[in-house]
């Protein structure tokens, strides 16, 4: 056996490999060769860490030294530096943005300070593409726990009593889900894993995908355990390329181990899993739409009842969950409800992944417990805004949740809190927004979105949406009326109440939620023809501070339409009428006189 | 590769697999065990460093102490090499000089298990960086 | 025993059996929830409720949403409110935007008056669109039978299940999505570069003008009133079992009488009959099955049975693009329409002096696809067609009213000789089981040299998808099977692929009923009362005739003797016989 005394992890993820992560591997191998370290120095290549704002992350251990923004070249530096003389790689260590203090190990980070990882607990620990190393962390012993001690009454009344809800947006108690499944009696039974990760900016699926591909095989199996199913799907969405190759590989690997096929582990249970693949329609993440979509046909949503766990796949009892959940299955069955549910807030119990994203610091996947604040998310893990400047909303929920304000950000994350404020938990997408941003561009960014992905079945969804669309959009132009105000609530509320499925019942969301919160800035669209965050182009006006203008002249000579009059060493004036706000006129003086008003 | 057959076969393999992935296992949380650092340039190479390390990881695992053996660069006592560090839980660290597989030995039977002072301590000058 | 449920609508108490929708619970006393896209074909066992419209949602106690009545079934307890404020502000709203894109041009649409998306705006009161803007525009697809204009799309997918679950075509689908989501056929192609059979059935079920007949009334007009031309009609049996209908007359009321009276009137300068080629296709359909028959049962290894009959036509577009490896077993006899084409522009023009080309052969048919048939290569000469167009039964209706006339008080006329003259027989093709009937009366005396002592083959009757019966043929037990849908079509077409289908002869009808429940007939609604009713009227107007097989017909006796010579002869394979092709390979993508 290996002896390895050292252990480079290299972030395997789909953003650090854009960052020729696979480069910095091979060179690291290739210096480690040529030092003759081959027997002292693993390398491994692991899923996401998470840090994707500092990737690509390069981990050395045992002295859990974290390094961040690795290029290829500086493999070679790391082997003779670290590995050889250790002494650590100064100038590719993170460096604390508050307090600019060097911090080599990420335990200290403060990203990671505040993070419990469940469901991320093998992403960037373990080599995804190799069965042995999950084994050796308690991989398929949760299963063989479950096959070899539990019946499937016991398994689902441990995930009952785990507090488990399902991760993909719903809340649905998964322990509930299960015994639905189980209840029914059909001669073919299905278990399916949603991997239809939609949501614009959320990589908390494929992450996992990615990192620890068996976590969910073996969950999947215990599910299928649990209901008396002996088939397992994974709905995956095509442009998941190294997700899928990785659980290609882990299926492979799960099979020749004897974890997937007949009889796993001498039980006589068999279970075994196939892959299909999505076109990356946003609407079959909805249960309905993707058993339709993995049937053939068109993936467009049916009403519930009936529910899948009675009428699913081919007309059979099938189970959809979606990944974050089945990887929090095996955790729970070796540590126990008991463990699982001290974790987290009274009715949100253990931990919810999250991939933020927006003006903030530290953009990433994050783990945190249930209940956790908001606030702690954006400022103690998050790093704070970025660049500065004003917090001023987080969406949370995807395209569909709503945004929440300052005085929002004292709420435990929670699956009902997040709710009651007009928001939602979603899959897990955060998208913070600073005083740059206008939120009724906001709105209509997100307006924009469910009107590509909306399926078309239904007519609210299909028309509302776009008529929603449309007078946001008008507002931004600066042509909006009161009276539109009204007609986005009363429209907003129609396709909340009308809509088939959850994508039309929480699309106007955002139109919500920021007429809720941001109310005068549809006011000062509409009544002043202004963009408060300076972001409508159609309202935005260039004017020269005659205070500040020294009469340069600059500007007027660098204006593309000749709208800047003045007498040199005199104010200069724009002439708004014909201004096509290019902002070359601000971009070029040098006293600061310009501003966009 | 072999099928696992059994819930006992699986448990076998982890075991077998674990040592492996130890070292991983325990830089998740290095503060709990016993640290060794060895220092490794070129005068501790020199001086037998690489076998008195390799002693260390052998022998802790074989005695059951479970230790995070960690390699260093020079810690500037070149006149005493090779050296080492030792951090129990809780304690501050203390660098050992002169250490050959005999007094590595030592430092393990006496320092290590029991927390007894052994010869060549050498008065620590400096800081580590975390 | 049903479990019953017990739940309030509308603050009456209910008990409903379990499974039933709210939809149904409510209308059972007598609460109309409006519905759009819900479709509802009992006897044909299809339920169309993709609960896509949402303009028959009600509230739920308790529930977050509205759920949308036609899918939802009652739960026990429940307590709906199907019209209070939320729900008419809900459904109001979603009116509005269902006709925000949507044309404005109803005074000029197919469907206007007729349009259940216009009567719905009505109803709800729809008076202002608040919401306005971009719609949702597509090219008009014109062909030769069914026009799709989808700007009128409304998404209810009715046409959908038709061509996918009755008919099982597959030619529409919904394609794109959100916003640009629209029912087509793959690719967005035009429908005459699909697999379209142009039944019809669709066009039978759109709420709106987004699916019309190709309208002829104008070019029959036109002809009528050029003084130069001989303009000739044929009219199918399954008509006059339905025209009353579009005149407020009860379904099932026989109008052949005023259907000729204001034929006349109209203009045309001879009513004929297509019952007249329908026993002219008994004539030579029979002979074809005996003759096929005979050869199978001295052993001869190349004829294929079963034969299957070929009077539909969209039955035939079915059979060769869907299944052309078997285009050998249909009979090669031409539709009736088809067979009175040739003999009206070969026999009777020589008979009435004028040339062929003076002479517009139009049918007044219950069919789409008719309109296709006249216009195929192999029925034209010299690109003349034998039949110069088709129009619909509502088409003709719609004439009708436009001049003015008040049909139900029209006096009774009988048709023209010597094409007007027809047998029961031919009376009965007008729906399922009539073409095999007709051909059992005539089939059995020439096969036998007996007397038919009982003309009606009971057997041969009904309204299920898929029958099967066994006639005596004097000792020789016949099999015959009986299709009507195109579903169901499939069904027997895949057992005889097969090899397991026992039957001699199979009659295949298209459309669900036959011909009077036909893609051009009144709308029925998925009512199929009212396709019985149509049906019975047949039958009847069969056990009034006074001749009622086939080959007893004077005037089809006196055709072969003058003209044609012997069924199955050289002149008949020439004017009434046909081939098919193989169309699988058609389909073109662009």
């Amino acid at each position: 056996m290996e002896k390895y005394k050292m252990h480079i992890l290299i972030c395997g993820g789909t953003g650090c490999r854009a960052s020729a992560s696979e480069a910095i591997q091979n060179n690291l191998q290739e210096a480690i060769k040529a030092k003759g370290l081959d027997d002292e120095v693993q390398v491994v290549m692991t899923g996401c860490f998470g840090f994707c704002e500092k990737g690509p992350i390069v981990k050395i251990l045992p002295d859990n030294t974290f390094y961040v923004e690795v290029k290829p070249e500086d493999a070679e530096e790391l082997i003779e530096e670290h590995i050889v003389k250790g002494r650590k790689v100064m100038r590719l260590l993170y460096v604390d943005p508050e307090n600019k203090e060097v911090i080599s190990d990420s335990k200290h980070m403060g990203f990671y300070k505040k993070q419990i990882r469940i469901a991320l607990r093998n992403c960037g620990f373990i080599n995804p593409e190799n069965l042995d190393e999950y084994i050796a962390r308690d991989g398929y012993a949760a299963l063989g726990k479950c096959l070899a001690e539990m019946t499937p009454q016991t398994v689902i009344d441990e995930i009952k009593e785990s507090g488990l809800r399902g991760r993909g947006g719903g809340g649905f108690p998964t322990g509930l889900k299960w015994e639905f499944a189980a209840k029914n009696i059909a001669d073919q039974k299905y278990v399916v894993c949603n991997a239809d990760e939609g949501d614009p900016g959320a990589f908390m699926d494929r992450s996992i995908l990615e990192g620890d591909p068996h976590s969910v095989l073996e969950a999947m199996a215990i599910c299928a355990y649990t209901m008396g199913a002996d088939k397992g799907l994974i709905y995956i969405r095509a442009e998941y390329p190294l997700a899928i190759t990785r659980l290609k590989v882990a299926i492979k690997q799960a099979r020749e181990y004897g974890l997937l096929g007949n009889d796993i582990l001498g039980s006589g249970f068999n279970f075994d899993v196939e892959m299909r693949y999505g076109a990356g329609a946003f609407v079959c993440g909805e249960e309905t739409a993707l058993i339709h979509s993995m049937e053939g046909l068109r993936g467009e949503p049916t009403v519930k009842p009936p529910f899948p766990a009675e009428s699913g796949y081919n007309g059979k009892p099938t189970n959809v969950n979606n990944v974050e959940t089945f990887a929090n299955i095996p955790v729970i069955i070796n540590k126990g409800a008991s463990w699982f549910n001290k974790i987290g807030s009274e009715k949100s119990k253990g931990t919810k992944v999250f991939a933020l994203a927006g003006k903030i610091n530290n953009v990433g996947l994050i783990e945190v417990p249930m209940g956790t604040t908001l606030r702690e998310v954006i400022y103690e893990i998050g790093g704070g805004i970025k660049d500065g400047k004003k917090f001023k909303a987080v969406q949370t929920g995807g395209p569909s949740g709503g945004c929440l304000t300052e005085k929002h950000l004292d709420t435990p994350i929670d699956f009902d809190n997040l709710l009651a404020v007009g928001s939602m938990m979603g899959s897990g997408g955060m998208i913070v927004m600073d005083e740059d941003d206008c939120m009724v561009s906001m709105a209509k960014f997100y307006l924009e979105f469910t009107v590509e992905e909306s399926c078309g079945k239904c007519t609210p969804c299909r028309v509302g949406n776009k008529r929603l669309h449309e007078i946001l959009d008008k507002i931004t132009l600066g042509n909006g009326t009161k009276e539109d105000l009204d007609l986005l609530r009363n429209l907003s509320n129609v396709i909340k109440d009308t809509s088939l499925c959850g994508l039309g019942q929480t699309s106007p969301n955002p139109v919500l939620s920021t007429l809720d919160n941001f109310y005068d800035e549809y006011l000062a669209h509409i009544v002043d023809h202004r963009c408060p965050a300076g972001q409508c182009k159609a309202l935005m006006q260039y004017v020269i501070d005659p205070e500040l203008c020294v009469g340069c002249t600059l500007c007027a000579r660098n204006c593309p339409v000749d709208c800047i009059s003045g007498e040199r060493k005199e104010a200069h004036l724009i002439d708004t009428s014909k201004c096509i706000k290019c902002g070359a006129c601000m971009e070029k003086c040098k006293f600061n006189a310009i501003s966009i008003q | 590769m072999a099928k696992v057959k059994s819930l006992a076969d699986l448990k076998r393999m982890k075991d077998a697999l674990q040592s492996k992935m130890d070292l991983r296992e325990k830089s998740n949380d290095p503060e709990g065990l016993v640290q060794i650092k060895v220092a490794m340039a070129t005068c501790g190479i020199a001086s037998g460093a690489k076998e008195v390390m390799e002693f260390l990881i052998e022998e802790t695992a074989k005695r059951g102490i479970r230790t995070v053996v960690t390699q260093t660069g020079c810690m500037g006592y070149c006149y005493a090499e090779p050296t080492i560090e030792v951090h129990l839980p809780g304690k501050e660290p203390i660098v050992f000089g002169d250490v050959n597989i005999k007094k590595a030995d030592e430092i393990i039977e006496k320092y290590i298990k029991n927390g007894e002072l052994v010869d060549g301590i050498i008065p620590v000058n400096y800081k580590t960086l975390d | 025993m049903e479990k019953m449920i017990k739940l309030i609508i509308d603050k009456k108490q209910v008990e409903v059996p379990q499974g039933t929708t709210i939809l149904e619970a409510a209308k059972g006393i007598g609460i109309d929830i409006p519905t759009l896209c819900y479709m509802n074909l009992g006897d044909m066992g299809i339920e169309h409720n993709p609960g896509g419209c949402r303009i028959c949602v009600v509230e739920v106690e308790g529930r977050r949403n509205l759920a949308p009545s036609c899918n939802t079934k009652c739960g026990d307890g429940m307590v709906i409110n199907t019209h209070n404020i939320r729900v008419l502000n809900a459904r109001k709203t979603v009116m509005e935007l269902m006709l925000s894109d949507h044309p404005f041009d109803c005074l000029v649409c197919a469907k206007s008056g007729n349009c259940d998306l216009q009567s719905m705006a009505q109803q709800l009161g729809v008076r202002e669109l608040h919401y306005k803007g971009e719609q949702s525009t597509y090219k008009v697809d014109y062909s030769p039978s069914i026009i799709r204009d989808m700007d009128k799309c409304i998404m209810c997918r009715r046409c959908e299940t038709m061509c996918n679950e009755v008919q099982t075509v597959g030619a529409l689908s919904a394609v794109n999505r959100g916003f640009q989501s629209v029912v087509a056929p793959a690719f967005e192609m035009d429908l005459e570069k699909s697999v379209c059979t142009y039944c019809g059935q669709c066009v039978a079920v759109c709420p709106t003008g987004a699916l019309t007949e190709k309208d002829h009334t104008n070019q029959l007009i036109r002809d009528l009133a050029d003084a130069k031309k001989t303009v000739v009609v044929q009219t199918a049996p399954a008509v006059r079992a339905a025209l009353g209908e579009e005149f407020g007359m009860e379904p099932g009321t026989l109008v052949t009488g005023k259907m000729v009276a204001a034929l006349r009137q109209l203009g045309f300068d001879s009513v004929f009959d297509t019952d007249f080629a329908a026993d002219l296709t008994i004539m030579e359909e029979g002979t074809e099955l005996l003759d096929r028959l005979k050869k199978h049962l001295d052993g001869d290894k190349n004829v294929k049975l079963p034969i299957l009959t070929s009077c539909c036509p969209a039955w035939v577009n079915f059979f060769e693009h869907h299944f052309p490896d078997m285009k050998e077993i249909p009979s090669t006899a031409r539709s009736p329409q088809q067979m009175f084409g040739p003999i009206a522009k070969n026999y009777l023009a020589k008979e009435m002096g004028i040339k062929r080309e003076d002479m517009i052969v139009v049918s007044i048919m219950p069919c789409l696809a008719k309109k296709y048939e006249c216009q195929r290569d192999e029925f034209k000469v010299d690109g003349d067609p034998d039949v110069n167009y088709s129009i619909t039964t509502r088409e003709l209706a719609n004439l009708i009213k436009q001049a003015n006339m008040d049909f139900k008080t029209l006096p009774d006329e009988e048709f023209d000789n010597p094409m007007g003259e027809s047998t029961g027989a031919g009376v009965i093709f007008g729906t399922t089981g009539g073409v095999i009937e007709a051909a059992a009366r005539t089939a059995y005396e020439v096969y036998t040299g007996k007397t038919l002592e009982k003309v009606d083959f009971e057997a041969l009757r009904g309204m299920e998808g898929i029958r099967s019966a066994t006639v005596d043929f004097d000792g020789l037990p016949l099999n015959i099977g009986i299709a009507h849908g195109l579903g169901n079509a499939r069904k027997l077409l895949e057992d005889i692929r097969d090899g397991k289908s026992h039957y001699h002869a199979i009659e295949i009808m298209a459309c669900p009923g036959g011909c009077i429940g036909g893609g051009g007939q009144p709308l029925h609604h998925g009512d199929s009362s009212i396709l019985k009713k149509r049906a019975a009227a047949l039958y009847r107007e069969d056990a009034g005739k006074a001749i009622r097989k086939s080959h007893e017909n004077p005037y089809i006796i006196k055709l072969y003797e003058e003209f044609l010579g012997k069924p199955c002869g050289e002149l008949s394979h020439k004017l009434l016989h046909t081939h098919y092709f193989d169309k699988s390979n058609d389909i073109e993508i662009e």
